[in-house]
């Protein structure tokens, strides 16, 4: 538990957490309802009234679908370094120190073993609070581990995407936790492990053009915005309105992206099933040595 | 067209040349005048070229008249034969594919190409892939697999292109599949960073045994003005970007994100496309043949540990 203290934050805060303002009363952003904040909490982060889906945090997440007890922590010995001495309105060691603060953690991800209505699995969750999911090399590598983790201990991968993409401030650095992820996956495949991936709001940029999108199922949480490069950006660049639904989650699903949109309260579900129903193969056929052939 | 740091040298360029032609004309000689202009003039390129900052070699990197892939392709190898097409969604022209021959060994050619004139440039969409061009690389990968064909890959582009289709047909998907595609080749790769390295839209095609870059050639996590629209809310700090984003070949080699720096000609590749090129070619060269005594098994490896290796943190000390 050193670990915590060392990333004990500073002051209690209330919502770092939290998109949603201050106070014990909200106005849903979605249907305008008043909410009674801890009925958000207490609902998943769902409006009790029309069921919109606010950003949920790691610690919150990790509770929703880990069998009560089982999750046991493997990340939080990483931190980021300065390789490239990144300064921007702060020096990048001042940000990150003020966000490892404020969110109790090293870097913007937490990974962990734990069983899902009785499936092992390797469980990573991205944490949007902490400078927005950037992935840097600390994210890339503990993905990476995370793979790895769970093919040498059978158990299945499921990632929760939330991310701006790569983290600017490691440079080229963190634009290779792309190919550095994706090759460690590699160890899932050889092992016929499922790789479960659920993106939810946002992910974007070099997370969702690398891991994110190479799950064996991809699933999607309602209304995320996925996509690779953001609407501002598209905007800009065509200087044209974008369609209604754009790069959202029911969107991508009908262009043939995604393999369903699933609501928050149902998602521990889908994805038991799911991971149950890959690893029930009676396994007839040993794996190709080869997993090339096609794409 | 010239860049702005380049003025002196064009300058004192254009003096020797007025020289020589009063020289002629007057019948005298000055033999030992221009002789002492043109050693002040090579001192002056490789000062200025020693020392540019990392936003004047963006601008380099970019500079018209630089090579482009298809410059590449028509100078180092031999008999290009052009293959198109992604047999899915069409044929885009920002990439080029095909097969060719490197000292008499075929091979398969991938070349990110933009234009050498504003025509070009919109036809090529100024190098800037859609899924399309993608699925081709990916094709191009499963020929390479199953001819036992080595790869070589040119990279050039400002970045996979942010567009309505682009994102209706899959970018992020394509990008990350070909990623993992080129990865798992059975055959030697090597990329080279000929100009812009741009973002994920590079690395799609950069997942190779050895990474090679040009020395005024950069490879970026993001471009310098998007990243300064970002930070600073003002793409005219795009220079400050730069050089906070440590994008120069020099950069890359110290990180170890490129195994290589190619040397370009005293004045950038734009001054002496053929030489860069045949500099290029060289290196191609003692690059496969390093390579060629590796199994699949170890190329598939060797590749595969060479990414897993990148990045950089600390690991924290649990009982700090």
């Amino acid at each position: 538990m050193a670990l915590e203290r060392w990333f004990r934050r500073s002051r209690p805060t209330r919502s770092d957490d939290d998109t949603s303002p201050a106070g014990l009363w909200l106005k849903c952003e979605s249907c305008s309802a008043q909410i009674y904040r801890k009925d958000l909490v207490a609902n998943l982060y769902l409006c009790p009234e029309c069921g919109h889906h606010y950003r949920m945090p790691v610690d919150a997440r990790i509770a929703s679908l880990a069998d009560e007890g089982t999750f046991e922590r493997w990340s939080g010995r990483l931190a980021p370094t300065d390789p490239l001495e990144f300064v921007d309105t702060e020096p990048y060691p001042e940000r990150m120190e003020r966000v490892q603060q404020k969110q109790g953690r090293p870097d913007a991800i937490v990974s962990g073993a734990a069983s899902l209505n009785g499936e092992p699995i390797a469980l990573v969750v991205m944490d949007f609070f902490f400078a927005g999911g950037s992935m840097g090399s600390v994210v890339g590598e503990e993905i990476a581990r995370a793979a790895e983790r769970a093919a040498a201990e059978d158990r299945s991968l499921v990632v929760i995407t939330a991310s701006g993409g790569a983290r600017m401030q490691e440079g080229a650095l963190s634009l290779m936790q792309m190919a550095k992820t994706t090759v460690a996956l590699e160890e899932l495949t050889e092992r016929r492990l499922p790789f479960v991936s659920v993106l939810t709001d946002p992910t974007t940029g070099g997370v969702t053009a690398s891991f994110a999108t190479l799950g064996d199922v991809i699933l999607a949480e309602p209304h995320a915005l996925i996509c690779f490069a953001g609407p501002r950006v598209i905007q800009q660049t065509i200087k044209q309105d974008l369609p209604e639904g754009f790069q959202r989650a029911e969107f991508l699903l009908k262009k043939g992206m995604l393999d369903d949109v699933v609501p928050r309260d149902r998602l521990k579900e889908a994805l038991g099933t799911t991971l149950r129903l890959l690893r029930g193969g009676a396994k007839v056929s040993e794996p190709e040595e080869s997993h090339v052939a096609t794409v | 067209m010239s860049l702005p740091f380049e003025k002196p040298i064009l300058d004192l360029e254009a003096k020797i040349r007025d020289m020589r032609t009063y020289a002629e004309e007057q019948e005298m000689d000055l033999a030992e005048e221009i002789a002492l202009l043109e050693a002040r003039l090579e001192r002056l390129k490789a000062q200025t070229f020693e020392r540019l900052t990392r936003w004047q070699r963006v601008q380099v990197a970019r500079a018209a008249g630089r090579p482009t892939g298809l410059d590449y392709v028509a100078h180092v190898f031999e008999g290009f034969r052009e293959l198109h097409g992604d047999r899915t969604l069409g044929d885009d022209p920002a990439v080029v594919t095909g097969l060719a021959e490197l000292g008499g060994e075929s091979l398969v050619v991938i070349a990110q190409q933009k234009g050498r004139d504003t025509k070009e440039n919109i036809h090529r969409n100024f190098g800037m892939s859609h899924p399309s061009g993608y699925r081709k690389a990916m094709r191009m990968f499963d020929l390479a697999d199953k001819f036992g064909l080595p790869v070589v890959t040119l990279i050039d582009t400002p970045g996979a292109y942010p567009g309505i289709a682009a994102e209706e047909q899959g970018q992020a998907w394509v990008i990350a599949a070909s990623i993992q595609r080129m990865s798992r080749l059975r055959v030697p790769a090597i990329a080279v960073v000929i100009g812009e390295g741009g973002s994920g839209g590079a690395l799609a095609i950069g997942v190779a045994n050895r990474v090679l870059i040009l020395e005024n050639a950069t490879y970026s996590v993001i471009s310098p003005e998007s990243c300064a629209a970002i930070l600073w809310r003002d793409a005219a700090e795009a220079p400050r970007a730069a050089e906070a984003l440590k994008l120069t070949a020099r950069d890359l080699r110290e990180l170890e994100i490129v195994d290589r720096v190619i040397d370009e000609p005293i004045g950038g590749a734009h001054r002496d496309p053929a030489a860069a090129m045949d500099a290029v070619g060289v290196a191609l060269r003692a690059e496969l043949d390093a390579l060629r005594g590796s199994t699949p098994e170890d190329l598939l490896r060797g590749r595969r540990a060479r990414f897993r290796r990148l990045g950089r943190f600390v690991e924290i000390d649990a009982a700090a």
